[in-house]
């Protein structure tokens, strides 16, 4: 766990920026919910995966983040893009399919990027995005760009062979990427416990020879410090694993009966909630008001209704688009 | 002209890009001090040192996915994946991450990657070191597919491909390696997609790439001293894109479409080929069924005996040939 001291008011975030986690705490919330909304009533085509419960880690760890380094993400990526600074509103329209969207409408929510950006996409196979995270890291390296590039993951990918193969090449070349597991329990159906052989996931990373750290991942403030370190450790000297212990709170994807945990498990998650307890720790430590968070709730809230108005009356991408940008 | 070798050509293609791009390099299993397992890389390491000329762990997911990482960030990676077959090893990061990245994204990511990748029987390596799998990535939109067949073409498409801004697999021909060939000494690049007609004729089409070319050539000639026949050969080089334009218009002179490959004939490109001729302006002009001459519907074997029989031969090709100019219908 990283050290203690840490997750007590520290003088190097000021207002303005432990402000910015919350408002995109409650952004990513509020997204995922109306993701959920719309999909409940049948408005919206395929499928999706929900970060509600999670947001703490996205937010942590890209708030550790300077603005040119990179992120890749999983299928589970709203809450990356959005920690990463993504527009809600081409974001949105990318949701829905729409020709504004950040893919044209040709992604969807599982693949939402913004290379430009440094963020290099959602993916839609488990482990997908880890050799290519890698592969941004060499370009740093080779380039001399001193940009850090945090690679996300869940607990399923641990048990891919991109994985192994990808914290292995990362090591031996010392690039400067941060891994980040998101053990949010469940990959699917199966609890880590009855996937992975290691209960202690760090251990995957000693076999590499990398420093591994593991944080509260609904605690936003110990992602951060822990991240921020591993971030400038990786940018000085290589590759960190982190292993971020949270939940998911809704279903793997729309699919999803919860047959495979039970109610008083995921109640007992509710109650850990990273976005209340967040909230809380400004009150105490931080001069907010209960006035001033529930402001931040309510402009999220507002900017996602104003993100549905505007991908709303997006049109859809043209049949004659079809074809483009398969090639460049 | 001078002649070198398929393999030279590839190492200067390399080296040449190489020179005038920094973004450039090559990475994968033993290609630094080691050369490569068929030493085409031999030298470039102690030309460009070790940060450009990569070993590799034995990773083939992360050697296909890290060159698609470094592409969409700007640089312009050549892997070398030892064996074509290792390709299926890293296959996702192939076909679902680098060939998809850019129609995913909207066109919101340039992914300037080659991976090359020796192909073809011969060697004496058996059923998991010697196949033509260049159909499949031909299937996978997003991906260009190359099969040079001869040390200029290897050159002048291999220039093409590391300058070209999307993922190219490049199918190189592991029994023409050592094969030399004319090789202009001057700058030249050959586009892809274009086909090469590498002999004129006006009784049949004799379609074909990579390895089988030289035994089409040895064909033709031969029967063009013997017996006066005039076979067109005609090397699509590129398999993706496809030069349809040059196919159909030789089939519609010749009348005639013979289809050699490598590669199992089953499922394999040449089945791709015939469509495309009898889905054309040139199907009036047939006057004989599209054949296709490829490999046996076996794995590769080991016993040398075997393994000359299972890919087409100069017997099979050749009757294949005269009984395409004997065809009458009804006959």
């Amino acid at each position: 766990m990283a050290d203690k001291k840490k997750q007590h008011k520290n003088e190097e975030l000021g207002r303005e920026k432990l402000e910015d986690m919350l408002r995109k705490m409650q952004l990513i919330r509020s997204f995922e919910e109306k993701v959920a909304w719309f999909f409940s009533r049948g408005m919206v085509h395929g499928t999706t995966h929900l970060y509600i419960g999670e947001e703490a880690t996205a937010v942590g760890a890209t708030a550790a983040l300077r603005d040119d380094d990179y992120i890749t993400s999983t299928h589970r990526g709203h809450g990356h893009c959005i920690g990463k600074g993504i527009e809600l509103n081409r974001m949105m329209a990318e949701f829905l399919g729409k020709s504004d969207g950040y893919c044209k409408g040709k992604g969807g929510s599982m693949h939402i990027a913004d290379v430009r950006s440094g963020n290099l996409g959602a993916n839609g196979v488990v482990g997908g995005g880890i050799p290519i995270a890698v592969g941004a890291g060499l370009t740093s390296k080779m380039k001399k760009q001193d940009r850090v590039v945090l690679c996300f993951f869940g607990d399923g990918a641990n048990n891919q062979g991109s994985f192994h193969e990808s914290l292995n090449l990362a090591s031996v070349w010392k690039l400067p990427v941060v891994f980040l597991l998101e053990n949010n329990t469940y990959a699917m159906s199966l609890n880590v416990a009855k996937s992975t052989a290691v209960s202690d996931l760090t251990e995957r990373a000693r076999a590499y020879s990398m420093d591994a750290h593991q944080m509260d991942g609904n605690n936003v403030m110990e992602v951060y410090h822990t991240v921020r370190e591993a971030v400038e450790q990786a940018r000085e000297n290589g590759p960190v694993f982190l292993v971020s212990h949270t939940y998911r709170i809704m279903g793997h994807s729309k699919s999803d009966a919860n047959r495979y945990r039970t109610r008083e498990e995921i109640e007992a998650w509710k109650a850990k909630d990273p976005i209340p307890r967040f909230e809380q720790y400004l009150i105490e430590e931080h001069d907010f008001s209960r006035e001033d968070v529930d402001a931040v709730g309510e402009n999220a809230r507002n900017a996602i209704e104003e993100a549905v108005a505007y991908a709303e009356q997006s049109p859809f991408p043209s049949i004659e688009s079809i074809e483009e940008d398969v090639y460049a | 002209m001078r002649e070198i070798t398929y393999a030279e050509a590839i190492r200067e293609a390399m080296s040449e890009e190489m020179r005038q791009n920094d973004d450039v390099f090559l990475m994968g299993e033993d290609v630094g001090v080691y050369g490569g397992a068929f030493g085409v890389s031999l030298g470039m390491v102690d030309e460009f040192g070790s940060e450009r000329v990569r070993d590799m762990p034995i990773s083939e997911a992360a050697i296909i996915g890290s060159g698609v990482g470094a592409a969409a960030t700007g640089m312009r990676p050549i892997v070398e994946i030892q064996f074509s077959d290792f390709l299926t090893i890293g296959m996702d990061q192939l076909v679902n991450q680098g060939a998809k990245m850019r129609y995913m994204f909207g066109g919101n990511a340039t992914v300037p990657l080659v991976v090359r990748a020796p192909e073809g029987s011969g060697t004496g390596a058996a059923a998991q070191h010697s196949q033509s799998l260049e159909a499949w990535f031909a299937h996978i939109p997003g991906l260009k597919v190359a099969v040079p067949s001869t040390p200029e073409d290897a050159k002048g498409m291999l220039k093409s491909a590391i300058r070209d801004d999307n993922p190219v697999v490049f199918f190189e021909q592991k029994l023409l390696y050592r094969k030399k060939g004319p090789v202009p000494e001057k700058e030249y690049t050959i586009p892809l997609g274009k086909a090469r007609i590498h002999r004129d004729g006006g009784d049949l089409s004799l379609i074909t790439y990579g390895r089988m070319l030289p035994l089409c050539l040895d064909i033709a000639k031969e029967l063009s001293d013997e017996h006066g026949i005039e076979v067109e050969v005609v090397d699509p080089r590129t398999i993706r894109p496809l030069d349809r334009e040059t196919l159909i218009s030789s089939v519609k002179k010749t009348g005639r479409a013979l289809i050699v490959h490598e590669a199992v004939t089953m499922g394999g490109f040449g089945g791709e080929i015939a469509a495309v001729l009898a889905d054309s302006e040139a199907f009036p002009y047939l006057d004989a069924p599209i054949r296709r001459v490829g490999g046996l519907d076996v794995p590769i074997p080991y016993c040398p005996e075997l393994e000359k029989q299972v890919v087409p031969t100069h017997d099979s090709v050749r009757s294949a040939v005269l009984e395409l100019l004997d065809w009458e219908y009804g006959s």
